[in-house]
């Protein structure tokens, strides 16, 4: 049998990861706003990933469980990782 | 391993109904092993029409010309085709059937982690099958595309598409959440004692395919999504005419679908490393290789995919990378075929059922792996790309290996689900009509496709035309073969089955066939010198 520790996350914490993704999401609208050009897109991807973070580490408890956990997110953006790699060997050489 | 008892007080599964009866207590069950029963029974229905639409096909080929029915018929009936054997038979698989079945008890355990969210898996796969199937009489008729919905043609087409696409975005869902309950299983449920490399093969097969299934899903799910995007609101995703690139949605689909042929295909490699010590009556040769093999297929072949994209058009450096990253894939699978022989090599083996359709599979596999080679290869591949010798590798490695380890996997844990026995003979006997029919059907396939006979074509020179009235006569005798094997398994009840009736030494050989609800009166626990493969 397993004995765990349950960590119980404060309302008070939640909420200002709610007002964060929110501020984050107001931010990603106003961009597209101004031409950025190229850098648009890269923008976007960079305020979804600090989303993305913020909602694996508080929401979704990696920050309090155990670091199995958090290597197999690590495996997984690895993955990730190379699956956009071996993909640009396509679009990068055409 | 520590001894169960073998005569049990509790009623078995089939008899614990809980608090419905009859129908409503098997739609109702959270039970694993129930739960497994109605996935093998979906897929045997499921699988009976997918042959069925088959031996239509056949026998318009049968002649060159238009014998039955028309092109846009044919079109939409080895696309229907597809979908059902891909989406809702071999995919989903030996890891629903075999993996709900089985697992849990080699593993120790009394469910799965997620018994209800199993049962949900169910119910979503029913869904998608159901909307899939309803594509075909919805709508402006069925979808002509093939079940890889290239864009641009799935974006232009006015056939029914969309419920097609949705329909196995649903059954995407069911797989998801199967390889979720799998992977939190085998983390959290093992026995005590039971170490990850105390495991037995066929849980590592389906916990290397459930990491597949979470992580790769989820792109074709996104990829579906697109298409049906892309018909509606004409985004300008995958259609050069908005702007989109078709290549595009080749590699998403790939990224996925490639993928998909390893979680069809290492549950089978689990079930077969089950068969071979047990009817070999020997320790399995190399059970460290054997599972580390199952990860680095998994992990190699995530990369592989755009292997069926040589000729669209993509850069000749993205060729050489996925060339040479499928030569890399062939290893791990080849030590597998090394280590089922070497297992076999110097045992007491006996030639039961199961294992006859084992060493099917490892014939045909290999046939369907060494012609995968040759796909592979650059050269090779422009000269039978999307030729008939593609139709015939794919089924060598999805019936022949699949379809074959599931038979296989049917006949050897028949005694567990039912606790009764089947006629050997008749068993046999529908090996025999499987695999003569089975090679009946695809070999010729191999050798009109490298004489030009392109694939999804309806009409065709007559020089083709014998190699299609062979693979129809091939289709008969495997249809032939089918029946027999459904008239063996259920048409009468067999002899009361012992609780190893095989001498097997993992743990559902230790409960009573059929197990109890709970699987076991004792919980079973592995000791400091133990194995899974035992047979002293």
């Amino acid at each position: 049998m397993h004995t765990e520790t349950v960590h119980i996350t404060p309302y008070r914490t939640h909420a200002w990861v709610l007002i964060t993704l929110l501020a984050l999401t107001f931010v990603t609208i106003t961009v597209t706003w101004i031409d950025l050009s190229a850098l648009t897109v890269a923008i976007a991807l960079l305020i979804a990933s600090v989303k993305a973070y913020i909602v694996l580490t508080y929401f979704m408890h990696l920050k309090f469980e155990s670091s199995l956990f958090r290597v197999f997110v690590i495996m997984v953006l690895a993955i990730y990782v190379l699956v956009i790699l071996f993909t640009l060997s396509d679009y990068l050489f055409r | 391993m520590t001894e169960e008892k073998t005569h049990h007080p509790e009623p078995s599964y089939l008899e614990d109904t809980g608090k419905y009866k009859g129908l409503m207590a098997w739609l109702t069950s959270t039970d694993h092993k129930r739960i497994g029963l109605m996935y093998m029974y979906a897929m045997m229905v499921f699988f009976g029409v997918g042959v069925l639409l088959g031996i239509i096909m056949r026998l318009e080929l049968f002649f060159p010309g238009q014998q039955f029915y028309g092109p846009q018929m044919y079109n939409g009936i080895f696309t229907i085709h597809g979908i059902i054997m891909i989406f809702t038979v071999v995919i989903p698989g030996l890891a629903a059937v075999f993996g709900n079945f089985s697992m849990p008890i080699m593993i120790g355990a009394k469910d799965v982690a997620f018994p209800r969210l199993n049962l949900f898996s169910f119910y979503l796969y029913v869904l998608g099958a159901a909307i899939a199937l309803a594509s075909q009489f919805m709508g402006n008729g069925p979808p002509d595309t093939g079940w890889t919905f290239y864009a641009p043609y799935s974006i232009q087409t006015h056939t029914n598409v969309v419920a097609a696409v949705f329909g196995a975005f649903v059954l995407g869902f069911s797989s998801i959440l199967t390889g979720l309950n799998f992977i939190v299983t085998m983390h959290r449920m093992r026995a005590p004692g039971m170490t990850f490399f105390k495991m037995p093969l066929f849980p590592w097969s389906l916990y290397a395919t459930a990491w597949i299934q979470v992580l790769a899903t989820p792109i074709v799910g996104i990829t579906l999504l697109m298409i049906i995007a892309e018909r509606w609101l004409r985004i300008g995703f995958f259609d050069p005419s908005l702007g989109g690139d078709p290549v595009l949605y080749q590699h998403l689909f790939w990224i996925y679908s490639h993928p998909a042929v390893y979680i069809m295909i290492l549950p089978a490699m689990g079930v077969i490393t089950e068969i071979v010590p047990t009817f070999a009556q020997k320790k399995v040769f190399g059970y460290k290789a054997i599972a580390i093999s199952s990860l680095a297929i998994a992990l190699v072949g995530y990369f592989v995919w755009a292997h069926h994209m040589y000729t669209s058009g993509m850069s000749s450096t993205a060729r050489w990378v996925f060339s040479l990253l499928t030569f890399l894939v062939a290893v791990p699978s080849a030590i597998k075929v090394f280590n089922w022989v070497a297992t076999m090599y110097k045992g007491s083996i006996s030639v039961k059922p199961p294992f006859l359709f084992a060493l099917g599979f490892i014939f045909l596999f290999m046939i369907g792996g060494m012609t995968g080679l040759s796909l592979g290869a650059l050269a090779t591949n422009i000269h039978v790309h999307d030729t008939a010798y593609v139709v015939a590798h794919f089924h060598y490695i999805v019936f022949g290996g699949v379809g074959f380890a599931f038979f296989a996997a049917v006949y050897y844990w028949y005694p567990k689900m039912y606790g009764r026995m089947y006629n050997f003979k008749m068993a046999n006997w529908s090996c025999v009509f499987l695999f003569a029919g089975f090679n009946l059907l695809y070999f010729p396939q191999f050798i009109i496709g490298i004489m030009g006979m392109p694939r999804r074509y309806f009409d065709y020179l007559p020089q083709f035309a014998f190699g299609h009235q062979l693979s129809f006569f091939g289709g008969l005798l495997l249809s032939i073969g089918f029946i027999i094997m459904l008239i063996t398994l259920f048409s009468k009840k067999g002899a009361k089955a012992p609780d190893n009736p095989w001498g097997g030494s993992t743990f559902e050989w230790r409960v009573p066939s059929p197990p109890p609800l709970e699987n076991f009166d004792v919980m079973p626990e592995m000791g400091v010198n133990e194995e899974p493969y035992d047979y002293k």
